[in-house]
């Protein structure tokens, strides 16, 4: 019974990890910006795409004919050579494996620049206008988002392969003095997980620990009283919104091995996200980080035979089944401060 | 106050009726009067209005209307598959059932406001989606969707008449709705909705929406409890939707839960906000644009874009066909969410204010502002 516990436990991290890693940027978007981005998920969307599109660039091929050898059909037979092992030589056949990871590289900046430009040529004319408002132009670019990719890459799932050394499971039960091969875990989830817990480490140590991130926190408590001082606190509020888009994308990058992505995946996690948020507390970046975990974990708890033969369906609606709980009984959500959005 | 309508009002509803019953005629030139298109602009004009009661009266923005819509089209079968093929029964049990359906729903997401609001619908949406799709398939039929069998019980259309030998299809009475006939039965009801939304926007339960919307602490404080009237707008709104539900599926005898999609929901919203929040004609109006371009736009081709383009030389015909077929056929989505963007940063109250802001540049009367002030403000008792 232990096992299998602690196997759901571990299956709901990658999905959580997920879902942490978007509203994580999401709370920052509101915490900063005061702005309610459904964009998001399309930010994480894009991101996945960096990853395929960086593929796409690392096997591209030339095409000769070959006019000596000829195909089965009688054509002259097609020499496929990828471009990169051509260079590269072994080093580009290592880059071609490890396209998933190393596509971090291309989404940084590429998701730094969208982020940007996003919010100064859009969401900064939105600040003062009602929620509503903001909720209605930021879905309405998450559309165009979604459709440009569907344009550019098709409208089916591109599967992206993991590279081949990190294919296997781990023996988590063995690493924690069980039984060995009782409870496996395959790789790439694990990997998923670590990374995730790094870039959250990673933010709210740049948060914590620099003198940029301390002046965005004290804008995220009175933002006028910063303004005043002299800072600069727009610019810099920008740049936070450059920085949740970069979470998102390598998110969005890390997750291609895991779900094959498409234009609708954007929404897909973007809804169950702002679940995520509000049940957090509005606001909050520990409530959003802990939320994302809590209800991975919770999803996949429900996704289990037993649950459902007492419930059925309920893995179909356990996160929103939670939402709406918490909105009832804690609108603030868990972690997020009093009088934040309540009403 | 007293009179039944104003003149005003009558001239509106008139001239509305006109233009719906015409529109065979009218939408000719656009190449959009077949029954089918014209059919779907009714059902979808009832399904914004409907959502507008809500949003464009109280301004509380429900993320997850398409849920009552697919309820609707799932009631209005399963009384087409028990009771009987004639669409009345049906349209009414959808209506009872959305808005106990809304009822429900309404009670629990009215609690709170905002954000929290739209997500907590939102919330509800999804959870009929999901389970449409998964545990209630006996009722649903899964990703197959729901349609009329020959061997369906229909008890009242046995009572009175000999087991049909084929495949069933809605009508009223023994009318076939197909075709013409489907389009004018949809527009009584367009009418119908319009003519409710009237009323409801110049009475003082609109008025007390209004006063919601504007300032709901302060509704509150004068001692009104606002809840009630929310929920209201909310159970009537939602009818709406169920209706229009039941219409798509008199019309088009397959419910499929692809109806109640979050897409859908923001489907409305983007009729309601591209027509103009809080006008009667408004929603309506966006509706049809937005019917009017799924259907013509969605169809074109790289052949009709360069017969369209043919006045352009060779090299930059091309170029023109392949950056505007990017926004058509498939693409069309994309043009959708463009113009949506535009209209939320420059024009907020969509296409309705436009026309107004246009006609206040044409009167001279207007200038000084007073004549417009009483145009844009909410119109208050005559």
């Amino acid at each position: 019974m232990f096992e299998v516990i602690f196997l759901q436990l571990l299956n709901g991290l990658d999905k959580g990890s997920a879902y942490a890693l978007i509203a994580l940027g999401l709370t920052l978007v509101f915490g900063t910006l005061g702005v309610v981005n459904f964009a998001h998920g399309a930010l994480f969307m894009l991101g996945a795409f960096c990853a395929v599109a960086f593929r796409r660039l690392l096997t591209l091929e030339t095409v000769t004919l070959d006019p000596t050898r000829l195909s089965p059909w009688g054509q002259p037979l097609e020499v496929r050579a990828p471009v990169v092992q051509a260079w590269f030589g072994d080093f580009g056949a290592v880059l071609v494996n490890y396209s998933v990871p190393i596509s971090l590289l291309l989404a940084i900046p590429v998701m730094l620049i969208i982020g940007v430009a996003m919010e100064r040529g859009l969401i900064k004319h939105f600040y003062k206008r009602p929620h509503a408002e903001q909720i209605l132009v930021t879905f309405g670019l998450a559309i165009v988002l979604a459709e440009i990719v569907k344009a550019t890459f098709g409208p089916n799932p591109i599967p992206q392969p993991m590279p081949t050394d990190l294919r296997g499971a781990a023996d988590i039960g063995a690493f924690f003095g069980m039984q060995a091969n009782v409870i496996t875990y395959p790789l790439w989830r694990l990997i998923y997980f670590v990374f995730s817990l790094l870039i959250i480490g990673a933010v709210f140590a740049f948060l914590q620990f620099t003198t940029f991130g301390m002046v965005v926190r004290a804008g995220m408590a009175d933002r006028e009283t910063v303004g005043l001082l002299g800072i600069d606190i727009d610019r810099r509020f920008t740049i936070m919104f450059g920085i949740a888009a970069v979470v998102a994308g390598m998110a969005g990058v890390m997750y291609t091995p895991l779900l094959p992505p498409n234009y609708t995946l954007g929404m897909d996690f973007l809804v169950i996200s702002f679940v995520v948020v509000v049940v957090g507390g509005m606001g909050s970046l520990p409530g959003a980080v802990a939320a994302g975990f809590l209800l991975g974990i919770l999803q996949s708890f429900a996704s289990m035979t037993q649950v459902k033969a007492i419930v059925p369906g309920i893995d179909q609606i356990i996160i929103y089944l939670v939402a709406v709980v918490i909105l009832l009984l804690r609108p603030r959500g868990l972690l997020g401060r009093r009088g934040m959005m309540e009403a | 106050m007293t009179t039944f309508m104003s003149r005003r009002d009558l001239i509106l509803f008139f001239g509305f009726a006109a233009v719906v019953l015409l529109l065979p005629i009218l939408a000719q030139p656009f190449g959009a009067a077949y029954p089918d298109l014209l059919q779907r602009f009714m059902i979808f004009g009832i399904f914004a209005i409907g959502f507008n009661i809500l949003f464009g009266l109280t301004g509380y923005l429900s993320f997850g209307h398409a849920a009552f819509f697919g309820v609707g089209s799932y009631a209005a079968m399963w009384s087409f598959k028990l009771l009987s093929t004639n669409a009345l029964p049906a349209i009414i049990f959808a209506v009872v059932i959305a808005g106990v359906f809304a009822l429900a729903i309404g009670f629990v997401s009215l609690r709170r406001s905002g954000i929290y609001f739209s997500i907590l619908t939102l919330a509800f949406a999804q959870m009929s989606y999901n389970l449409a799709y998964s545990v209630l398939t006996p009722i649903t039929n899964g990703e197959t969707g729901l349609r009329m069998a020959i061997a369906d019980p229909r008890v009242l259309d046995r009572l009175f008449f000999e087991a049909p030998v084929a495949q069933p299809v809605p009508s009223l009475f023994g009318f076939s709705l197909s075709g013409w006939n489907g389009f004018f039965f949809s527009a009584i009801f367009l009418l119908a909705t319009f003519f409710l939304a009237m009323r409801i926007t110049n009475s003082p339960f609109g008025m007390m929406l209004k006063g919601i919307k504007s300032n709901q602490n302060r509704m509150n404080y004068t001692g009104f409890n606002t809840r009630p009237y929310t929920l209201t707008a909310f159970v009537i709104s939602g009818m709406l939707a169920g209706l229009a539900g039941a219409l798509l599926v008199v019309t088009d005898p397959l419910a499929g839960a692809e109806r109640m999609r979050w897409t859908a929901s923001g489907e409305v919203v983007l009729m309601t906000i591209l027509g103009g929040v809080g006008t009667l004609v408004g929603p309506v109006l966006g509706a049809w644009i937005i019917k009017y371009f799924e259907n013509i736009f969605s169809s074109f081709n790289d052949n009709i874009l360069s017969a369209f383009f043919s006045f352009l030389p060779e090299g930059a015909r091309e170029i023109a066909v392949t950056v505007s077929s990017k926004f058509v056929g498939d693409g069309w989505h994309l043009t959708l969410g463009l113009v949506f963007v535009l209209i939320v940063v420059f024009l907020p109250g969509g296409i309705m204010e436009g026309v107004r802001r246009i006609a206040a540049r044409f009167s001279k009367a207007d200038r000084d502002g007073t004549a417009r002030e009483r145009r844009l403000a909410p119109k208050a008792a005559e």
